[in-house]
């Protein structure tokens, strides 16, 4: 792919000539570069983490060979930070956008050009390193990382190096009931700040690229975790916590097949018992959590049989790619010893210095993380699976806290909103922020369920209409006359109307086929529009059908 | 009278221009209506840009004369002297001057820099004009924006005639390293005009411009000013924001000034200064009006720098120094000494210590900045199959060999391995110097020693002997290292050219105290009798 490069530049020359490119040469020609990859500009929408497993993963027996070693996994997450702007220029960034729409000097690198830093990045890596549980560095500054690459503008990335602005942390999760269920807790090394690098856009046969720059210069944060996972399931579940946790704080939206959450996994083996560490295999290309997963699986068999083969020499520190269609890994590039970054202080920025009153502030600013919220909601008695339902998507769990804040059964709610509730997002594929439902309809409907005024089955029929419509469930009720009959003169009124209408029944009733109470409360109910209160109508028919006449 | 804006709220980033954050107005620079009388005649003889006011403001000449009159100059003198890189068309030139001609003909408010033409080194950035650093990696490159500093000059009325000619991206002290041609010195045709900035120094010392900038990392404005014989100011680091400057060593980069008397260096340095916040290493600090302090001969006093304590640096008048340079800095201090200040000698023992330190980071810095320069995105692009050799070619192509050994250098001193050794080693050398610069400061209100250890050099000299050019900045490579400013004024001659060659003296204060050197070097320049710095090329004074 590198070595076509050249033609793109030579095709559309405008590249080279950032006069032609700038705002105050010519905007228009900002949209000349031709997109040779679909790209949707509608954002994708933020499903909620969760790992879904292949049957192929699922029905595979552990292997016999991969039980007598140990996978030692570490994951490296480059987080996208949703500010408004770059981190070193005032250009928006937005996924999607036409390639080079949302560039200036400075972050295309033009000779005189100088970095300023958005102070909102400091403030989202202090949220993210508070919510990690890190201790924070209140004085680090950001480096210069340099290598060459056409979609690194400057010939450095801007980053931190010796002085990460957070460091030593560590995240808590639940394993779902169907992986075995079970807490963990797993290190985060160090998060650090960072700018993104362009993309290198190739052509359909290979003959050339083109470099969009675009993303150049987007704020991330990097976050290393401990080498503390063992399975491919614990990495997948480390990456969507952490989705759950930038979500949460609101500073990225995590979604990984825009790329703004990208996990690059390291994944060695030992004999199990064994002390030192294996030699490390990078895998790139993990756009799902379900990749993860499937990635270090079948890294850890591969590796486990060259182990047992005698062939451990054939692990090679390298850098593999997940292939997604053969489900499998494939070398990508050998390590030639160790890149060489020629690290040093980025001298056009000032140091980073943090008072603790700053830090403080962010930290009384925190929003409920994750973890709280589970141990909360299993405090409140929900079980584990309601729990990881409900504080998987932050806006369910919002959604479900603000209807009991506000009273509802806390069972009945939770039964509400992972049942119908989330079949219809599914159906009609909305989130619950996009729903008519709000939650203090909610609290109503479930009250007046409760509280007898309708009946169960009148409220789910009111449920569906408040979903797709709106509404109050006070209103609905009203309008369409949906008050439950509790009367039991005027119920006993419609009993004896069927009775009498349907003398042949009752005389089989009486004749000993007593299943028949069946067809006299449907008919009741039919002409009370099912409005009739079940209980009260079942204990009137009884009486009367038994009633000696 | 002096009013003082408001700091705004410097939110905005590129591409918004604000404009500049707590800055005390000029006593001389305010925008003063046309109609209004003019207040500043006493002290025209001593500042070409108050000349040019007064004549404007008294209709005694137009903006169109004054034009004219340095653009003819700058005809008859170019060829020889070869100061820049590119010429603004004298009819874009002229027909600015019209513009302000005219909005004095309708008694409108025109600003203080209004008709005054400036020459910018070409590692600024004009967006009307080429910008190449010098080097063919940027032959014929236009930046979309002009620099923080070119803006301000222009928001003042300034006139840009045309870009300087430099060592390639400010890496060199004569300007013979520049990708394009070599200037001469106006003072001897056969000799250098210093560098990097020797386009700058050069046009002004011819009087080709009224004031030029230039740009400073390790004595690149004050070393030309020495060998042209014009006063030269390299600001304290922060001072000027360095927006729109090629990055050659950003921890050491200023933007400075040239003119042909103090006070013209001390009035552009006001029109640049102040917190930019496109640079996040520009000073927020207030801007003081430099120019009040300037007073014309007649009315100084017999003793005027009574109780000024004056430090000579020891290290600068030891051995490797010109003794004709050495007795013109002795004469100086005893001129000094004269006009009431108590001179004594004083010690920086880290001084020798500089040189390396400064070559270390410099290029360890420069490795990085020039990084950018891939052929890429802009600039000259090798025609090539792959990668790694476009890079290669253009690079190979594009960059003098001057600038290929200082990213070198700088690639060694910063990998993996090294870094301890040199750079981190260099750093620690940075810390002691300025140190050591603060204690002297301490004891003593400014320090002075010789811009450069010698006069002007023939041109070719040392062209292949990198270590004895490297050894020139001796001088003034400390000055960066601490990020102090520093003033070089031409003080006397040594033999050589025609009319002798001029010696600069530089005098160093402390950090945001350009105020003190612009006071001490203006009642200097004025007292300095017998003296005249015009280089014999130039026959008729200006408006004589």
């Amino acid at each position: 792919m590198a070595s076509t490069l050249f033609r793109t530049i030579q095709i559309h020359p405008f590249l080279l000539y950032p006069t032609a490119i700038c705002r105050r040469r010519n905007g228009v020609l900002y949209c000349t570069m031709k997109s040779t990859q679909t790209q949707t500009a509608t954002q994708e929408k933020q499903q909620p983490p969760k790992v879904k497993v292949s049957q192929h993963t699922q029905s595979k027996t552990p292997d016999k060979i991969t039980r007598d070693y140990e996978a030692i996994i570490g994951i490296e997450t480059h987080v996208q930070l949703s500010t408004l702007t770059k981190a070193f220029c005032s250009c928006p960034y937005n996924y999607g956008s036409q390639p080079n729409t949302s560039i200036c000097p400075i972050c295309m690198g033009l000779p005189g050009a100088l970095p300023v830093l958005n102070s909102k990045v400091i403030e989202f890596a202090v949220k993210l390193g508070l919510a990690l549980n890190c201790k924070l560095s209140l004085n680090s500054k950001f480096d210069r990382k340099q290598y060459f690459y056409p979609d690194l503008p400057k010939g450095y990335q801007i980053s931190q190096f010796d002085i990460p602005i957070a460091t030593g942390g560590y995240i808590d999760l639940d394993l779902p009931l169907e992986f075995g269920g079970g807490h963990r807790k797993f290190g985060i090394t160090r998060v650090h700040m960072e700018e993104d690098a362009g993309k290198l856009l190739h052509s359909g046969n290979g003959d050339y690229s083109q470099v969009d720059l675009n993303r150049a210069g987007v704020p991330l944060l990097e976050i290393v975790s401990e080498p503390d996972m063992r399975t491919g399931i614990e990495a997948a579940e480390y990456a969507a916590e952490l989705q759950r946790v930038v979500r949460y704080l609101g500073v990225s939206n995590g979604n990984m097949q825009e790329g703004s959450l990208r996990c690059d996994v390291n994944v060695s083996i030992r004999p199990v018992g064994q002390s030192e560490f294996g030699t490390k295999v990078e895998i790139k290309n993990l756009n799902s959590f379900s990749s993860i997963n499937r990635a270090i699986d079948f890294e850890i068999s591969r590796q486990a049989l060259l182990h047992s083969q005698g062939h451990d020499d054939q692990i090679v520190q390298e850098t593999r790619l997940w292939e997604e269609g053969a489900q499998k890994t494939v070398t990508m590039r050998k390590k030639e010893g160790l890149a060489d970054y020629r690290y040093f202080p980025e001298p056009d920025l000032p140091e980073v210095i943090l008072t603790q009153e700053y830090v403080d502030g962010i930290r009384n600013s925190l929003p409920e993380l994750p973890e709280m919220k589970r141990r909360r909601y299993e405090k409140m008695g929900l079980s584990m699976q309601d729990v990881l339902f409900l504080a998987n998507d932050v806006n369910v769990a919002e959604y479900f806290d603000a209807t009991i804040s506000r009273g509802a059964d806390i069972k009945l709610a939770a039964n509400w909103i992972m049942g119908d509730i989330a079949a219809y997002m599914k159906n009609e594929k909305l989130s619950i922020n996009e729903i008519k439902l709000m939650p203090e309809e909610l609290v109503e409907l479930i009250a007046s369920i409760k509280g007898g005024t309708i009946s169960g089955k009148i409220g789910k029929e009111i449920l569906f209409e408040l979903l797709a419509k709106g509404g109050t469930v006070k209103g609905l009720i009203e309008e369409k006359d949906l008050v439950q009959i509790v009367d039991p003169v005027e119920i006993g009124k419609m009993v004896d109307k069927v009775l009498s209408e349907n003398p042949k029944q009752l005389e089989q009733y009486r004749g000993g086929k007593t299943k028949l109470q069946g067809f006299f409360a449907g008919q009741v109910m039919k002409i009370s529009k099912g409005k009739a209160n079940p209980v009260l109508l079942n204990k009137i028919l009884l009486e009367k059908l038994n009633a000696k006449s | 009278m002096l009013s003082t804006i408001q700091p705004s709220r410097c939110l905005s980033r590129f591409p918004v221009h604000l404009p500049t954050c707590g800055r005390t107005k000029s006593r001389f620079l305010r925008v003063v209506s046309s109609a209004q009388p003019v207040t500043t005649a006493p002290l025209a003889d001593q500042s070409q840009i108050l000349s040019i006011r007064d004549s404007l403001l008294s209709r005694h000449l137009s903006a169109v004369q004054v034009a004219d009159s340095y653009l003819g100059r700058l005809k008859q003198t170019e060829p020889q002297i070869g100061s820049f890189l590119h010429l603004s068309e004298p009819d874009k030139v002229l027909k600015q001057a019209q513009e302000i001609d005219d909005k004095i003909k309708r008694n409108e408010e025109v600003g203080p820099l209004a008709g005054v033409l400036v020459a910018v080194k070409d590692n600024i950035c004009t967006a009307d004009m080429p910008s190449t650093g010098g080097s063919h990696i940027l032959d014929g490159y236009r930046p979309p924006f002009d620099a923080t500093a070119v803006k301000r000059l222009k928001d003042l009325g300034a006139i840009v005639v045309g870009k300087t000619n430099l060592d390639e991206f400010g890496m060199g002290s004569s300007t013979e390293a520049s990708a394009f041609k070599v200037t001469a010195n106006p003072w001897d045709l056969s000799r250098v005009p210093g560098g990097s900035s020797g386009g700058s120094a050069a046009a002004v010392s011819a009087r080709q411009c009224v004031v030029s900038l230039g740009s400073d990392t390790g004595g690149s404005v004050r070393q030309p000013a020495s060998f042209c014989g014009v006063a030269g100011l390299k600001p304290t680091y922060g001072r000027v924001s360095r927006f729109g400057l090629m990055a050659y060593a950003s921890s050491l980069d200023v933007i400075g000034c040239f003119g042909s008397s103090v006070a013209d260096t001390g009035i552009l340095l006001h029109a640049i200064s102040g917190h930019d916040a496109l640079d996040a290493t520009s000073s927020k600090r207030e801007v003081p009006d430099f120019t009040s302090q300037f007073l014309s001969a007649s009315s100084l006093k017999s003793r005027p720098l009574e109780g000024l304590r004056v430090g000579l640096i020891r290290e600068t008048v030891d051995g490797g120094v010109d003794s004709g340079v050495k007795s013109a800095i002795q004469g100086a201090a005893a001129h000094l000494e004269q006009l009431g200040s108590i001179v004594t000698e004083v010690s920086l023992p880290s001084f020798s210590l500089g040189l390396p330190a400064y070559y270390i980071l410099a290029s360890s810095e420069s490795s990085s900045n020039l990084s950018r320069y891939d052929g890429v995105r802009y600039g000259n692009q090798a025609s090539c199959d792959e990668l790694n050799v476009l890079y290669e070619d253009s690079r190979a192509k594009g960059f003098g060999s001057e600038v290929k050994m200082r990213i070198l250098m700088g690639t060694y001193a910063l990998s993996a391995g090294y870094y301890d050794a040199y750079y981190k080693r260099a750093q620690q050398v940075r810390t002691i110097i300025q140190k050591s610069f603060k204690a002297a400061l301490g004891e003593n209100d400014i320090l002075i020693s010789p811009a450069a250890p010698s006069a002007a050099y023939k041109i070719g000299e040392k062209r292949n002997d990198p270590l004895a050019m490297y050894a020139g900045d001796i001088m003034t490579v400390n000055v960066n290292l601490a990020g102090l400013p520093a003033l070089v004024l031409p003080c006397g001659f040594v033999e050589g050219g025609s009319a002798g060659l001029p010696v600069g003296l530089q005098m160093i204060g402390a950090a945001f105290d350009e105020e003190k050197l612009l006071k001490v070097g203006h009642i200097f320049e004025q007292t300095l009798q017998g003296h005249k710095f015009v280089p014999p090329l130039i026959q008729d004074g200006v408006f004589a």
